[in-house]
């Protein structure tokens, strides 16, 4: 039994290290900027985390490939940035320049979650 | 690449031999077969395996200009997306039917029959075969909330998907535990779940089905805009009259119009008249007359005659598109109401799984034999009842009908945040010159003193202030044109700037303006005084007119108050608002349409940048201020104010500087966006109640704090169906909204 509560309490401090206080390492930078494509499917974004330069204005394209009603909608919260993404096609969203920075991206629910960070480094 | 025929659209063409360079210059790329180019419709057919990019880059080479034809017009999105939800809706379908097929039966068996546990070897083996159907219905019905919390696990993050996956999972790998290895668990406890499993995933499905089918309904209002786009226009190229999706006209195309058609895009009149209905733009129930160089508005449907008018205004940038578009934006924007739900939703997957693992831990560490069962039904019920879903689509859907229905009563919100404050105002502003009145005042009267003949007085009034631009001069200019009088040349003008003009008109001297200026030019009109004073009260403002140093005449000129300018500023006050009228006018005028049309408060004689300042006033009286203006030199109270009005002229919409764009230049507008501001907040907050205590309640109901009292514990396949219907009821009664209707028109 007290091996059980273990594993139970184990199994919480689990699920509050992997969704709340993990953070991602390094995120992968794309040079192409012009190449920069969010895929929608199976209720995640990919990548879900997108290195773009700050000052500078940049188009992302999304792509859902999900039909499910969840996926229909995209939301920069901080932007005041909220697109419909129609099925199979891409969406090209404009982000104005931005300041350095953490912005999240997310479906209206805020299920999805994405992020972009803005930074100085090319 | 395959062969294929692409079109693109060329620009820059001017002449017919632009087409033989054009086409020689597509066929020069390698793998064009051919190119050939429609003239008049400017598009050029290309057959060959060759990315549009690099055809593109050959015509611009060519020093033209090309784009894609290919760019999907709103109308060709939302049919895609109406096919698309169509397909997703009947893939849920199809998923519940097998789901329950397998689920019903089996639930009817454990009513019927009693425990579904496993004692013998015979029933080891029919439960084994159950499990794996049950296993092939979580493929087939279940497979997009495994992948998906499988997906979003790797991705830090849980959803909906995941509390479904964790739940009918348990149930299932526990059931398939007891079938392998009964002699582990307690004799009381070997019960299978399959029938939880299956049943619930049909439920969801069915759930989801419906929400879909419901929030089908939310978009009606944006589709109705939509459906307002002709698909075609007849445009006049090299003297022919061809008929052309609405895409590829061109600025300055000559478009033809004939009676009961849409006009298609946004131009002005060049040959011919007609009425056109604008109602479905502006709420304005009486065709508008259009002649020459009269502005027409895409979406709208012409009546009687057949036009010629010039594009001025194409594809994106048509009024009607800007509409359609900001609606859309607004549609999906939250107002501040919603954000608590944002944050909770944010935290909300992984607290369940949580408090699921608590409820598991006390069950099994106090609850009553059999306490894994027990254990494993609670923490079941806590994951599949807790619904983000009715959270998180609370506030979106509401806003989503709100918005809708506000643009068909010709109101045009700007964001989630003007609708949730437009609900608190408390006090308006409204400008008296083109808000309350109509902005274009005309002579109402003229007072003969010693003159005989009113239209010999107009006329000569009119001639001396044929150059000037003030208002007042221009209504006494077009009084005059309307009586078709003929206009005298005028000498020696000369205008003293707040009090009137002087000149010399077919030899005579005259004198026009107000009061003072009179005294001024020694013009005695001590007997006229209270004529002029009377016409003051009336809300008309009086100009004397003097002829060779006497006064001729005493013209007023009034500001006509709109028709239902009186009613709807009732209707505003009946609402509790504060109504304060703002004008540049002198006190006696203000004062007198105020009396008019019932406004208490007023302020007279503001200088239009003072307007702000007043705004500022009232704020700081504590009022939640709406500011009405025309949008033009308002705009610094119009942003300033805690919610701005613009009051559209016509279709001409200022989008870019209110919060609320009032598309008929009626006042009801006003009233009518306050109250689906109100109605759309108090749905919001509806849902988000219902949202808040179904989860607070249902959460630990299904954890079991009633069973040590009661003896009361949910069954997951109950739990299953209420959080189906949950997400159902928020959209559901989102779409209560569209029944609002604004108390008058």
């Amino acid at each position: 039994m007290l091996m059980i509560n273990i594993l139970g309490v184990l199994l919480i401090v689990g699920i509050v290290w992997w969704f709340w206080l993990y953070k991602p390492a390094e995120v992968e930078v794309n040079s192409d900027l012009s190449e920069l494509l969010v895929t929608v499917e199976n209720g995640v974004y990919n990548p879900a985390r997108l290195s773009i330069p700050s000052g500078q204005a940049v188009s992302v394209k999304f792509l859902r490939k999900e039909a499910s009603p969840c996926a229909g909608t995209v939301v920069f919260a901080d932007l005041s940035i909220s697109e419909e993404l129609p099925l199979n096609k891409e969406k090209i969203i404009e982000l104005p320049a931005l300041k350095p920075g953490s912005y999240s991206f997310t479906c209206q629910m805020q299920m999805y979650k994405g992020e972009l960070i803005v930074s100085d480094k090319p | 690449m395959d062969h294929t025929s692409q079109e693109l659209l060329i620009e820059g063409a001017g002449c017919a031999s632009c087409v033989g360079k054009i086409e020689k210059a597509l066929k020069n790329v390698p793998g064009v077969d051919d190119a050939v180019m429609n003239f008049p419709l400017r598009m050029v057919t290309v057959t060959g395996a060759v990315e549009e990019a690099v055809l593109i880059k050959a015509v611009e080479n060519a020093g033209y200009n090309a784009t894609s034809s290919k760019g999907s017009t709103d109308d060709e999105l939302l049919d895609e997306k109406e096919a698309a939800d169509l397909a997703y809706y009947k893939r849920l379908i199809r998923g519940m039917t097998v789901a329950l097929m397998l689920g019903v039966p089996l639930m009817a068996y454990s009513l019927i029959v009693g425990e579904m546990t496993v004692t013998t070897t015979t029933e080891r083996i029919s439960w084994l075969v159950v499990g794996l159907l049950t296993a092939g219905v979580m493929y087939f019905s279940g497979k997009h909330f495994y992948i998906g919390a499988w997906k979003s696990f790797w991705n830090h993050s849980a959803n909906m998907d995941t509390l479904i996956a964790l739940g009918t999972g348990a149930a299932w790998i526990y059931s398939m535990v007891v079938v392998f290895f009964p002699s582990i668990m307690p004799d009381m406890a070997r019960h299978v779940y399959f029938e939880a499993t299956a049943m619930i995933i049909g439920l969801i499905n069915l759930g989801l089905a419906l929400e879909l089918k419901a929030r089908g309904r939310t978009s009606l209002a944006i589709k109705r805009l939509i459906g307002l786009q002709a698909k075609t226009a007849r445009v006049i190229r090299d003297g022919k009259e061809i008929d052309i999706p609405i895409e590829r006209v061109l600025l300055n195309d000559h478009v033809r119009i004939r009676p009961g058609e849409k006009i298609p895009v946004d131009g002005t009149v060049v040959e011919g008249h007609t009425s056109v209905d604008e109602s479905m733009l502006t709420g304005e129930p009486m065709p508008v007359e259009k002649k020459e160089s009269d502005e027409m508005v895409a979406g709208t449907l012409n009546k009687t005659g057949s036009v010629v008018f010039k594009a001025t205004r194409v594809g994106k940038d048509t009024a009607l598109a800007q509409i359609i578009n900001m609606v859309k934006r607004a549609q999906n924007s939250k107002p501040p109401i919603g954000r608590l739900a944002d944050v909770i939703s944010g935290y909300f997957v992984p607290v369940i799984m949580i408090i699921s693992i608590v409820s598991a831990l006390v069950w099994l560490n106090f609850g009553p034999d059999p306490a894994v069962a027990f254990a494993l039904v609670c923490a079941t019920t806590v994951l599949i009842i807790a619904c983000p879903c009715a959270l998180g689509l609370a506030t979106p859907m509401s806003v989503m009908v709100g918005v809708g229905k506000a643009a068909e009563a010709g109101v045009l919100i700007r964001n989630g945040e003007a609708l949730q404050t437009a609900s608190k105002i408390t006090a308006m502003i409204l400008d008296k010159t083109g808000t309350i009145t109509l902005g274009a005042p005309k002579v109402t009267s003229i007072h003969l003193v010693n003159a005989t003949d009113e239209d010999q007085v107009l006329q000569l009034a009119a001639s001396l202030e044929a150059g000037s631009e003030h208002p007042l001069a221009v209504s006494i200019v077009e009084s005059a044109q309307e009586k078709e009088l003929k206009l005298s040349k005028v000498e020696k003008f000369y205008a003293v700037a707040g009090h009137g003009v002087e000149g010399l008109v077919e030899g005579q001297s005259l004198l026009f303006g107000n009061e003072k200026f009179m005294r001024d030019k020694n013009i005695v009109i001590d007997d006229a005084i209270n004529v002029a004073q009377q016409m003051a009260a009336d809300a008309h403002t009086p100009m004397y007119f003097a002829v060779d140093g006497q006064l001729a005449a005493i013209i007023a000129v009034s500001d006509p108050i709109k028709e239902d300018s009186i009613e709807a500023i009732k209707r505003l006050q009946k609402n509790g608002i504060r109504v304060v009228m703002l004008t540049g006018d002198n006190r006696a005028t203000a004062k007198a349409v105020a009396d008019k049309v019932g406004i208490k408060e007023f302020f007279a004689e503001v200088l239009p940048e003072e307007k702000s300042n007043k705004v500022a006033e009232l704020q700081q009286q504590g009022e939640i201020v709406g500011m009405t203006g025309d949008g033009i030199n308002d705009a610094p109270a119009l942003a300033l104010a805690n919610v701005g009005f613009a009051i559209g002229t016509g279709t001409d919409v200022a989008i870019e500087s209110a919060d609320i764009t009032l598309m008929r230049g009626s006042l009801h507008g006003l009233a009518d966006a306050i109250a689906v501001s109100k109605a759309t907040l108090r749905n919001i907050k509806q849902n988000l109640f219902g949202a808040f205590i179904y989860n607070v309640a249902g959460v630990p109901f299904a954890a079991g704090v009633l069973y040590p009292f009661f003896g009361l514990l949910l069954s997951p396949v109950i739990a299953g169906a209420a959080m189906a219907f949950s997400s159902v009821t928020v959209v559901s009664n989102a779409n209560r909204l569209r029944l609002f209707k604004a108390q008058e028109h």
